[in-house]
């Protein structure tokens, strides 16, 4: 758990996605991404269960590096670095 | 990822017209250009007076399906409308609707949302999908 508070200090934008069905946990995130700047980390809090994989393939599609994924109950959570 | 998702939309139900619309926005997300072509009875749904209408669904959702359909609706499910505006915000989706079926529907331009950006014949649309794959919804 150290490196998930560690990391928190960090994110300066969260997008809260809990509830949305895809694809709009996506889509608020590469919204979300070209708020922050290059290296800035952002975190993504979703429930739809297709996440997991959308997350990771948008990462290796645009580049930008998927820092953490954990999950919590229905609650999946990303940190993802902007390329 | 620079050749386009083509996407052309035959059908008006709310059902067939959400799954195009999670399609564009999942492929602008992805930073893929889309091109949405709008024929027939999707055509009449894009029209300003009715796009926020009722549209019902495809035969094959029953009562069971439209239960689900429902819940989602309920639980704050973007229209497909919004998830269309959404991705245009977001990257690089044209909305063109056919020629033929205006002149079908005796539709003006005018009569349109301003989600459609132009109106075009099917030369236009296949000169624009490129090498891009077509999908017909």
């Amino acid at each position: 758990m150290d490196t998930l508070e560690t990391t928190a200090l960090e994110i300066g934008t969260t997008v809260d996605a809990r509830g949305l069905s895809c694809p709009m946990p996506i889509v608020r995130t590469a919204q979300a991404i070209k708020t922050v700047a290059s290296g800035a980390l952002i975190e993504i809090l979703a429930t739809d269960p297709g996440s997991l994989k959308d997350f990771t393939a948008w990462c290796r599609s645009t580049g930008n590096e998927l820092v953490e994924q954990t999950v919590d109950g229905p609650v999946y959570r990303f940190v993802i670095r902007r390329k | 990822m620079d050749e386009p998702i083509n996407l052309v939309l035959f059908s008006g139900t709310d059902d067939k017209l959400q799954a195009a619309a999670v399609l564009t926005a999942g492929a602008a997300a992805l930073g893929k250009p889309v091109n949405v072509f709008l024929q027939y009875w999707a055509l009449d749904a894009f029209r300003r007076e009715r796009i926020d209408r009722d549209h019902g669904l495809a035969p094959e959702a029953g009562a069971e399906g439209k239960d689900h359909v429902d819940a989602l609706r309920t639980a704050g499910q973007a229209s497909w409308a919004e998830t269309l505006r959404q991705a245009k915000d977001l990257g690089a989706v044209d909305i063109q609707a056919c020629s033929l079926s205006m002149d079908l529907l005796g539709i003006e331009e005018t009569d349109l949302d301003p989600l459609v950006d132009g109106v075009e014949g099917v030369t236009a649309f296949y000169l624009n999908a490129g090498a891009g794959q077509v999908v017909f919804i």
